[in-house]
């Protein structure tokens, strides 16, 4: 294992040094009385993989459409390596695009669409061969490139768009939803891919995706959108494990959310009442918090343990009868009903073969979890 | 294979036959009969009850002179060759004037767009020879453009328009502009937008966008265009006899004066074979355009 410390980490936006490749600021976008996005700001920087992630019509399209100057702001200003990029029509920025429909010229070959965007640049002739090339062998697509684009699959499609906006080496690429038309075992091989490429070039990337596990694996940072404003942006480790809100918790994985009040305070440690009859859950908030507070409280299935006796030596016991149980290969989610009829899951790594399994319907058993497991929310 | 696709099969077989090729034959059995006072007004005729014997002295009667005819009076060829002229230019007008106006219905609001379509087709509801007919009202010397023209004052003497060549293009450009509009419109409709931001995004200006992008990917509706345009125009017959005047040499104007003035059916069915001759070029040629867009979609 690396020693912590000793290896460099990628994180910029922690290194008040390092000045941010885009710059939004106060950013807002009205189409008639629709606010798209709303009053954004936000520092991209460079060799990123920004993944702007939220339910469709977010604004994260419009986001992502403005730095490629296909929409302009209707007030504030989007600043690339420093210069206000809102005056440059959008063939004359250093800023490349993979459209969501790949958009390749149907009437030309794989080897013409990737020269088409260094045909309109200022390379020497000789050299976009060459170039052309390079792009081909960096998508494994060498064999393709005398075909049309509808004589190939749609994988290859895929590479060939990725090949054509990276062909003019951009400062940024920008990819939308750049993997939705593939199928599952496709889509998680290309990003393994993606990241290869977005490493080997160096490339800024900001993709836009509404599948947060594809954001989550391929993204250095994500930006978890709504209704056109941020709501979070942080590393996916940190959304994941600590969002900060109902809505973040909620619509990145699986989670269990509780409604409660706080009733005791020490410190950092918190008690949350949150149904009569049932043990007070014991959770960790920096700095503390006032009692009486409103709260929720947020639990990853994965992180509660399941166990047909009640264990000692965690802070939080509930007990319940399993409701459901669903077998997915690799884990199963149990669906516990507690006293009062509420709903808890949680997930467990199936490490034995599903016959030596001794939890089924109908089973009474114990959930636990510590005091660190979960996060307790204040909206 | 069983009786229901058998009969599918052959249904357009039965109606080509019925409706094209035993017509074709007998307008090509015409063309190789000679000029008689008579009805009807050609000899041999075919006398079934004669048996073998009548059949034979049929064919026998039979030949090809009509259009070695054709091919040693200059009046013929030349007309041919006008229409060829007059076709062919025709159509580049309606291409230049057509593109323009399909362009701009793919590029209106999408809720326009019917609206835009029926004023394209809105003609058809009046009958084409009333159509063609105001047309003198509009380019006679005393028409309302020479007089809107000499109020204006640009010009001072009437421009001659009408009952001349001039007088055609107008004729064939406006009356044949749907049916190139239509493709076109079709083909820049279906035309992926994003084709056009990936195009931009990638360096192009507006201008090279259209002609590296847009237009590429139209012609299938172009050439669809023109081919509707050109075939009807070659035998246009209405058009050049009431806008064209003598002026105009068009072989739809020969056919119908061989036919009705002269009454010489077999010179005029040998006009029109030779016309369906060359027509079958283009026809093909469209054929082969349509069969490989089909292709290029699969």
């Amino acid at each position: 294992m690396a020693q912590p410390g000793t290896r460099p980490v990628f994180a910029p936006w922690n290194d008040p040094e390092q000045k941010p490749l885009i710059q939004f600021k106060n950013v807002t976008k009205k189409f008639g009385d629709f606010v798209a996005i709303d009053d954004i700001t936000l520092d991209i920087y460079r060799r990123e993989f920004f993944a702007l992630l939220g339910p469709s019509g977010c604004g994260k399209t419009t986001l992502m459409r403005m730095l490629a100057g296909f929409e302009t702001p209707t007030s504030g200003t989007i600043m690339l390596d420093g210069v206000d990029i809102a005056p440059v029509p959008p063939n004359k920025r250093p800023v490349n695009m993979m459209f969501q429909s790949y958009a390749l010229f149907p009437h030309l070959t794989v080897w013409d669409n990737i020269a088409f965007g260094l045909r309109r640049s200022d390379m020497p002739k000789d050299q976009i061969p060459t170039r052309v090339e390079e792009m081909l062998r960096l998508t494994r697509l060498e064999k393709f490139a005398k075909r049309k684009p509808h004589q190939i699959s749609g994988g290859q499609r895929q590479r060939v768009a990725l090949a054509r906006s990276l062909a003019k080496a951009p400062k940024l690429l920008l990819l939308d939803e750049p993997l939705g038309a593939l199928d599952k075992k496709l889509r998680q091989d290309t990003q393994f891919e993606l990241m290869d490429i977005q490493e080997k070039t160096g490339t800024t990337f900001v993709i836009v995706t509404h599948d947060q596990e594809e954001a989550m694996t391929v993204a250095s940072r994500v930006a978890v959108m709504d209704h056109g404003r941020m709501i979070q942006v942080d590393t996916p480790d940190r959304i994941y494990e600590t969002p900060s809100s109902v809505y973040v918790a909620d619509f990145i994985g699986d989670v269990n959310i509780i409604e409660g009040t706080v009733s005791d305070v020490t410190d950092d440690k918190v008690r949350i009442d949150w149904a009569e009859g049932q043990p007070k859950i014991n959770g960790t908030i920096a700095g503390g918090l006032a009692k009486g507070t409103h709260v929720h409280y947020a639990i990853r299935p994965e992180k509660i343990a399941i166990a047909t006796q009640p264990p000692t030596d965690r802070a939080n016991v509930i007990e319940g009868t399993v409701h459901d149980i669903a077998y997915l290969g690799n884990i199963s989610t149990y669906k516990v009903e507690l006293a009062g009829g509420r709903m808890m899951k949680a997930q467990v790594a199936n490490d034995r073969r599903i016959a030596r399994r001794e939890i089924t319907w109908d089973d009474k058993v114990w959930l636990s979890f510590t005091d660190t497991a979960g996060v307790v929310l204040l909206n | 294979m069983n009786l229901r696709r058998l009969f599918l099969i052959l249904t357009p077989y039965a109606w080509l036959l019925l409706f094209f090729l035993i017509p074709f034959v007998i307008v090509l059995k015409i063309a190789l009969s000679d000029y008689a006072i008579s009805i009807p007004p050609y000899t041999p005729t075919l006398d079934l009850s004669a048996g073998w014997e009548g059949l034979k002295s049929f064919l026998s009667e039979l030949d090809g002179e009509n259009f070695s005819f054709l091919a040693s009076d200059a009046l013929y060829y030349t007309a041919y060759l006008s229409s060829l002229k007059i076709a062919l230019i025709s159509t580049v007008l309606t291409l230049l004037v057509g593109y323009p106006i399909a362009y701009g219905m793919a590029q209106a609001p999408e809720e326009w767009r019917p609206t835009l379509m029926m004023l394209v087709i809105l003609p058809f509801w009046t009958s084409f020879l009333i159509r063609v007919y105001s047309w003198i009202g509009i380019l006679a010397n005393e028409g309302f453009l020479n007089q809107f023209l000499m109020w204006t004052g640009i010009i001072s003497e009437p421009l001659a328009i009408m009952n001349t060549q001039r007088a055609v293009y107008v004729g064939i450009v406006y009356s044949y502009l749907p049916f190139m509009i239509l493709p076109i419109y079709a083909a820049l409709e279906k035309l992926d937008g994003s084709l056009i931001e990936a195009a931009e995004d990638l360096g192009c200006s507006k201008a090279s966008a259209f002609w590296l992008v847009t237009f590429p990917l139209s012609i299938p509706g172009v050439i669809a265009g023109c081919f509707l345009v050109f075939i009807p125009a070659l035998g246009e017959f209405v058009i050049p006899s009431l806008l064209g005047g003598s002026d105009t040499l068009m072989i739809g104007k020969v056919l119908y004066e061989e036919f009705f003035s002269n009454r010489d059916w077999p010179v005029a069915s040998a006009v029109a074979v030779v016309l369906l001759l060359i027509l079958i070029v283009p026809i093909v040629l469209f054929q082969r355009n349509e069969q490989k867009q089909r292709e290029a979609n699969q």
